[in-house]
């Protein structure tokens, strides 16, 4: 196990490195120069190159990104062209907020989608199985920004419970675990916990499907074990797989969801790449990406650890 | 033996239909009892039924597909009649099986020590460490190699034979008065098919078990059976001493068995196969299943069941041209 763990970790550097290079250069291939955005049309062309060199845009690519690149193991992304802020402090407020909305709906997503898995895998074939499936299709298949607007119209505006956009009372981003900042959560939580729903409850299906129709749930039976010592068996032969799918389900909702951060104005990393691509703020869009992207990395890393610890075979 | 004596496992006109897009009669009619200690070897070729009234004895079948009718007492239960929870009760502790590939009967994400321990645990109502012990003691009983060790391993860390010998220790865990192998040694090479069967048959003098092997190798059946009976499409055609089986043979199905199998006498001769494949049983069958297939048919084979002969003192054959024993 340790030995699989230190091999693991060690795969972790080549990707991270390849990650890099492709986030530092897909933004440099991409047209569009980052300083027209905040200089004014008419600046002498003595003072574009100017701000060329204090960006160090006038450097040839290579040196750029080994510059980039030496600064950001150091946790210094430079500083956003368009509000002149640390990169590193406006990630780290981003991914703070989208974490928290990420974490809700993968924790909302999963239990519901085991939950109408479970029941529609054990059921298959009754009118409860075509109930979730139904539900699960819709989940996967409704776009979510839609879905959003008519839950802030039902909740927010028809049946006033719930604040339709925004991270907590007022214009203060400051997050509090009480329930004038939690319920700011609630809707946009829900809105992007559908399609982690259903992706989970088709993989459930499927496998708890699975592993009923295999021989070893026969002998389970033969050995006197009620339904109840069966189900615990069947959990946790489909954990695994049911942990990797809803571990790269939180891997995609971590990277913001640009479309349901901007329908309830939520603060999180997509709000923010979202500015950074129309401000053309090339370090805060470099900065944001490799962060996401390393999200990934790691969030794969822990999935994979997880399934080693549950399933023995996969340690070799 | 007196007369008021009752055998251990009583199963009378067992029925079983599988339900579906076509019906499907697989066990048309089974009757046999076993005695205590007694090993029975249920004979037939695939699709003969052995496998379904086998797991009908523990009330395997899945129940929204199946229809079964008869009459199944184990002990002093009606297995048929149990209500779930006795059902559980009963299996593992009263019958338990060993199933034909222990590679997909047992859990793979459980240690053999924890699957095995998880049945004692729920029919002794002992606690986890008296549980182990007990897992730990079996492992040494099927003569697994340091299985200490071995308490712990999964089982695709075991090879074929020995994950053999840890389902047994697992159906014997809670020490049943049946035992139901369900081709037990089919999956295995066949120096390892030898050791099990040995294994099995030594166990359960000493635990003085009965058994019911099905198998579809009459090597098999001949070497750890007391009785036979032979199957064909749901029915069980001959039943007898094994040395009245191998010896006097009467129904002709039961002839053309043993005249497909190698033995020693043989080398350089074509192999005497039965023509044919057996019927599907999408309907129920009326006459002898046997007649399209069978050398000595008469006209009256089809017409209705042939009755269950007796041949020779405890032996039964079901074929029109079998003679009962006068006197």
């Amino acid at each position: 196990m340790l030995v699989y763990l230190i091999r693991r970790l060690l795969y972790v550097v080549p990707i991270a490195l390849a990650v890099s290079v492709v986030c530092f250069s897909l933004v440099h291939i991409a047209p569009g120069d980052p300083l027209v955005s905040i200089l004014p049309p008419d600046a002498s062309l003595q003072l574009v190159e100017q701000m060329r060199k204090s960006y160090g845009f006038d450097q040839p690519i290579p040196v750029q990104f080994g510059i980039w690149l030496g600064k950001a193991i150091q946790g210094d992304f430079g500083t956003s062209i368009a509000t002149s802020r640390p990169v590193s402090q406006e990630i780290y407020k981003a991914v703070g907020n989208t974490l928290m909305l990420a974490m809700a709906a993968t924790l909302i997503g999963f239990t519901l989608g085991c939950f109408f898995g479970f029941v529609a895998g054990y059921f298959r074939d009754t009118w409860i199985d075509r109930v979730a499936v139904t539900v699960s299709i819709l989940g996967v298949s409704v776009p979510h920004y839609w879905l959003g607007m008519v839950l802030v119209i039902v909740f927010a505006v028809l049946l006033p419970w719930l604040p339709p956009t925004g991270a907590g009372p007022g214009s203060s981003a400051d997050w509090a675990w009480d329930w004038a900042h939690m319920q700011y959560l609630i809707l946009p939580a829900v809105t992007m916990s559908v399609i982690p729903m259903g992706i989970v409850t088709r993989t459930v299906r499927a496998l708890v499907g699975d592993i009923l129709s295999q021989e070893f749930v026969d002998a389970l039976r033969a050995k006197g074990l009620t339904d109840w010592g069966v189900f615990q068996h069947v959990v946790k032969n489909a954990a695994p797989t049911a942990l990797t799918v809803i571990g790269l389900q939180l891997g995609y909702l971590l990277g913001g969801s640009i479309l349901i951060e901007t329908v309830f104005s939520w603060p999180g990393t997509g709000s923010l790449l979202n500015a950074a691509i129309f401000q053309r703020d090339l370090p805060l869009l470099q900065g944001t990406i490799l962060v996401l992207a390393m999200f990934f990395v790691v969030l794969n890393l822990l999935v994979d650890v997880a399934q080693t610890a549950i399933d023995p075979r996969i340690r070799r | 033996m007196t007369a008021t004596h009752r055998p251990l496992v009583e199963v009378k006109d067992l029925h079983v239909r599988f339900r579906g897009e076509r019906n499907v009669h697989a066990v048309n009619g089974v009757d046999f009892a076993l005695d205590r200690g007694e090993v029975l070897g249920i004979l037939g070729e695939s699709g003969s039924g052995k496998s379904v009234t086998l797991k009908a004895l523990l009330r395997l079948l899945p129940e929204k597909r199946t229809v079964i009718s008869g009459q199944i007492r184990v002990g002093n239960e009606d297995v048929l009649a149990l209500e779930p929870e006795a059902l559980a009760d009963f299996r593992g502790k009263t019958a338990s099986m060993i199933f034909q590939e222990p590679m997909l009967a047992l859990d793979p994400v459980y240690t053999i020590g924890w699957q095995i321990a998880e049945a004692v645990e729920r029919h002794e109502k002992c606690g986890r460490d008296a549980a182990r012990q007990r897992a730990l003691e079996m492992l040494e009983r099927v003569r697994i190699p340091s299985p200490a060790r071995r308490l712990d391993a999964y089982p695709h860390e075991m090879s074929g034979g020995m994950r053999q010998r840890a389902m047994i220790a697992l159906a014997l865990a809670c020490k049943p008065q049946v035992l139901l192998a369900d081709e037990p040694t089919t999956a295995l090479d066949a120096t390892v098919q030898i050791q099990i069967l040995l294994l099995l048959r030594e166990l359960q003098r000493e635990l003085g078990m009965a058994a019911i092997f099905v198998t579809h190798d009459i090597g098999v059946a001949v070497e750890v059976s007391d009785r036979i009976a032979v199957m064909y499409a749901g029915r069980i055609v001959e039943t007898g001493k094994v040395a009245d089986i191998v010896r006097r043979p009467s129904h002709p199905y039961t002839r053309g068995l043993l005249a497909s199998t190698v033995h020693g006498a043989m080398r350089g001769k074509r192999l005497d196969a039965i023509p044919g494949a057996p019927p599907s049983l999408n309907e129920a069958p009326s006459g002898c299943s046997f007649a399209p297939r069978c050398k000595e048919v008469l006209p009256e084979c089809s017409q209705s069941l042939p009755q269950a002969v007796t041949v020779s003192p405890a032996h039964l054959s079901r074929c029109v041209r079998s003679t009962p024993v006068t006197a």
